[in-house]
């Protein structure tokens, strides 16, 4: 079978039972999901069939937090796989009767699962999870915390357009404070020799970023120039109320991409964004169907990106 | 028509040191400074024995305008500081509406460019109508030439919306101005907490309403990294905080008020309500502690505070008379004789508190003579005696605790931009050429 073949290329699987961060993760797993990834992406192109290496196995989505593509996005890469899954959603689940967190993973993981795709609105929640029951875990996005799958996807995109990743400049703009995306991104970008500048005012700047290497300017200016990628976050309009910025229209003003600063980017800089976007607030709502806005080549490739990593977890020798 | 002052000996606290020089102005800035000038197209100003500085600045200024056109407006309260010598002000927000938005800072502008005979710099709203709630549009209004942000009046009660203005201001480089009142404190209070209070049978303001306050917000300043200023500082233990602050390295400067370094709580006398502002003036102590911390630094600028109110509105009840005195026209003549002669305060000091200083915390690029600065400045007359008398104030404001005080020392002449705006005490309107 085509999977088993190009397994055999791989010496190994992945070292962790459960994707719960970026943090945590080796280089080598990281290239290893981009490598399967992009062997995904290259079979869709050329019109072939996935071996159905999750068939048999089943996937819960348990997603206490509203999604569009995240679960889709697994759902889909599951399915393409053979695989079958079972969604939970959690207003109309028991946890409105008080079932708490774990004995709800509990639950589902006796119904008899291969894996639990968590997203939750509090930090942690996944790591809880993965610490009660033996079925791998996968963080779908944790509070503030990290949203692993998302940094693995940017960086396949990324790598697909550019070639390699080494070396390549990178500016995330905007509410970096409450971007769980962010808290992946950067470990993702750094352990792959990506340079991170953060733009964004400073009540929107968590402590602690300089001492990770990575550059905190205060506004965007000409060294947006340097950008290889501009990665746009969404701006919160609940976030208005408590104090952290006047009003969108100024947000627009001095974060929010236009034409006119798109002007002092490279010919080859990309535009990237987690979605979902807010039409019209951290960028043009033209300038997301430009040339140079890979938003959904993301979406594209979460799907390749996901199938690899159920494949790496679930289908073959996983060492704890 | 370009200018010769001749004669006068410059007083430029950024070269800290006196020169007889003479100063030719073309086209509104200073083109040449050399022992001896000639230039026979030149208006010479004859400016022998009197001492040149750098155009006053004071960045403590309530305009009125727009909503109290009635205690002042920008044409009059320019005319104030032309008279006083004051070449550049700051005004504060704290009209009606709040200066909050760019539109507001444009009208401001607007304004200044038709009726202003000084340079105006608009300070914006921290907060929207400086409620304390919600950052006010701080970068936008900044686009329009705001030169600080500040609640004045109306104190940012919150810690957490203070520490988020601080973080917001540093993000466009701006000073945050904090009138330090911790309002649960003060409320109701109308003079000094203290024996004077208890004579006059008024509710106090203790000096810890102050000082808790810029205890708050020098400890903020050093959590966000950002500059504060300290407008009028008025008790000692204020100055503590801000001494120990600046030992700290926290972005910390601060202003103090002619009246404070000069008055007590004893001359609010018998009920006198134009010896009542906010913050109140304090103890004996209280205000040799504020003079041995402009001699040593730790409060860095002279700022008026110039509150004008209308007669009316000060001729009440005490408890219910607003806050607040004018300053403009008073200020430089009161440092100089109640300060500088007693020897409080060098005359370098003076004039560096009421110049270089100012112009370092608002990022202005005056304050200074040289070679092509622009040509703000103001000709000092330091032997004239007069006596103060508020009714021939500019201002509309006549609430002054020091009329009829004797003074030595006035401004000569105030020159803004090259333009002669003020000569022997006399205003020259714009279109009065």
């Amino acid at each position: 079978m085509l999977c088993e073949k190009s397994l055999s290329l791989f010496p190994r699987c992945l070292l962790k039972k459960n994707l719960l961060d970026i943090k945590t993760l080796n280089k080598e797993d990281i290239n290893l999901i981009l490598e399967r990834s992009h062997y995904y992406k290259h079979l869709t192109k050329e019109g072939r069939s996935f071996a159905p290496v999750l068939e048999n196995k089943t996937i819960a989505n348990l997603f206490f937090e509203p999604s569009t593509r995240t679960r889709m996005s697994f759902e889909k890469a599951a399915i393409n796989l053979g695989g079958k899954v079972i969604n939970f959603d959690s207003s109309s689940s028991s946890v409105q009767k008080g079932e708490t967190l774990l004995d709800t993973a509990r639950t589902v993981e006796s119904l008899g699962v291969e894996a639990l795709v968590i997203r939750h609105p509090l930090a942690g929640a996944p790591s809880q999870v993965a610490g009660e029951v033996g079925t791998p875990v996968i963080n779908a996005g944790d509070g503030c915390h990290e949203h692993p799958t998302q940094a693995l996807l940017d960086l396949f995109t990324i790598k697909d357009i550019k070639g390699s990743l080494d070396g390549l400049k990178v500016f995330i703009v905007g509410d970096v404070l409450h971007s769980r995306v962010v808290r992946s991104n950067i470990w993702a970008f750094l352990k792959m020799g990506i340079e991170i500048t953060v733009v964004g005012p400073y009540t929107l700047m968590p402590p602690g970023l300089e001492e990770m290497g990575i550059k905190v300017k205060p506004c965007l200016d000409e060294e947006l120039r340097q950008a290889d990628i501009i990665y746009l976050l969404r701006m919160q309009k609940e976030r208005q109320q408590g104090g952290l910025f006047p009003t969108i229209k100024e947000y627009k003003k001095f974060y929010g991409i236009t034409q006119d600063s798109l002007k002092n980017v490279k010919a080859k800089g990309i535009i990237m964004h987690p979605g979902p976007v807010v039409p019209g607030i951290e960028i043009e709502d033209i300038l997301t169907r430009s040339p140079q806005s890979v938003i959904q080549e993301q979406v594209k490739n979460g799907v390749f990106v996901r199938m690899a990593l159920l494949e790496l977890m679930l289908s073959g020798e996983v060492k704890n | 028509m370009n200018l010769l002052i001749k004669g006068g000996t410059i007083l430029n606290p950024a070269a800290g040191l006196y020169q007889n020089l003479d100063i030719l102005i073309t086209k509104g800035r200073i083109a040449k400074l050399a022992p001896y000038i000639e230039d026979k197209n030149a208006e010479v100003i004859p400016a022998g024995g009197k001492i040149i500085a750098p155009g006053l600045i004071d960045l403590h200024v309530h305009l009125r305008q727009p909503g109290g056109e009635g205690k002042e407006t920008i044409k009059t309260g320019c005319a104030a500081a032309a008279a006083g010598g004051f070449t550049s002000i700051a005004c504060m927000p704290n009209t009606n509406p709040v200066i909050d938005n760019e539109l507001l800072v444009h009208y401001l502008k607007g304004v200044v460019e038709k009726e202003a005979v000084v340079k105006v710099y608009p300070i914006g709203a921290i907060t929207k109508g400086s409620r304390g709630e919600e950052l006010a549009e701080i970068g936008l209004m900044l686009q329009e030439g705001i030169a600080a942000v500040s609640d004045d009046g109306n104190p940012v009660e919150s810690s957490y919306i203070m520490s988020m203005a601080m973080k917001y201001a540093k993000t466009f480089g701006l000073p945050v101005v904090s009138h330090c009142e911790e309002t649960s404190l003060a409320k109701g209070g109308a003079i000094n907490e203290g024996r004077q209070s208890t004579l006059l049978g008024l509710k106090g303001i203790p000096d810890i309403a102050e000082a808790v306050m810029v205890a708050r917000d020098i400890m903020l300043a050093e959590y966000t990294g950002a500059h504060v200023h300290i407008a009028h500082v008025s008790c000692a233990r204020s100055i503590e905080l801000i001494r120990m602050g600046k030992s700290r390295g926290v972005k910390v400067t601060a202003e103090v008020t002619p009246h404070h370094l000069i008055l007590t709580e004893e001359d609010v006398g018998d009920f006198d309500t134009n010896a009542k502002m906010n913050p109140p003036l304090r103890t004996a102590e209280d205000r040799k502690a504020l003079r041995k911390a402009l001699k040593d630094g730790t409060i860095d600028v002279i700022a008026t505070d110039h509150a004008p109110h209308t007669r009316e509105e000060k001729s009440v009840e005490f408890d219910s008379s607003p806050f607040g005195v004018v300053g403009l026209e008073t200020a430089l003549s009161l440092v100089l004789t109640e300060l500088v002669a007693p020897g409080h305060l060098s005359l370098e000091k003076a004039i560096s508190s009421l110049t270089m200083k100012p112009a370092q915390i608002l990022g202005l690029k005056t304050g200074k003579i040289g070679e092509g600065a622009a040509a703000d400045l103001t000709v000092i007359d330091l032997n004239k005696e007069i006596i103060i008398d508020k009714e021939k104030f500019y201002s509309k404001g006549k609430n002054t605790p020091f009329d009829g005080w004797k003074v030595r020392g006035v401004p000569f002449m105030t020159i803004v931009g090259g333009r002669i705006v003020m000569k022997e005490g006399k205003v020259k309107f714009k279109g009065e050429e």
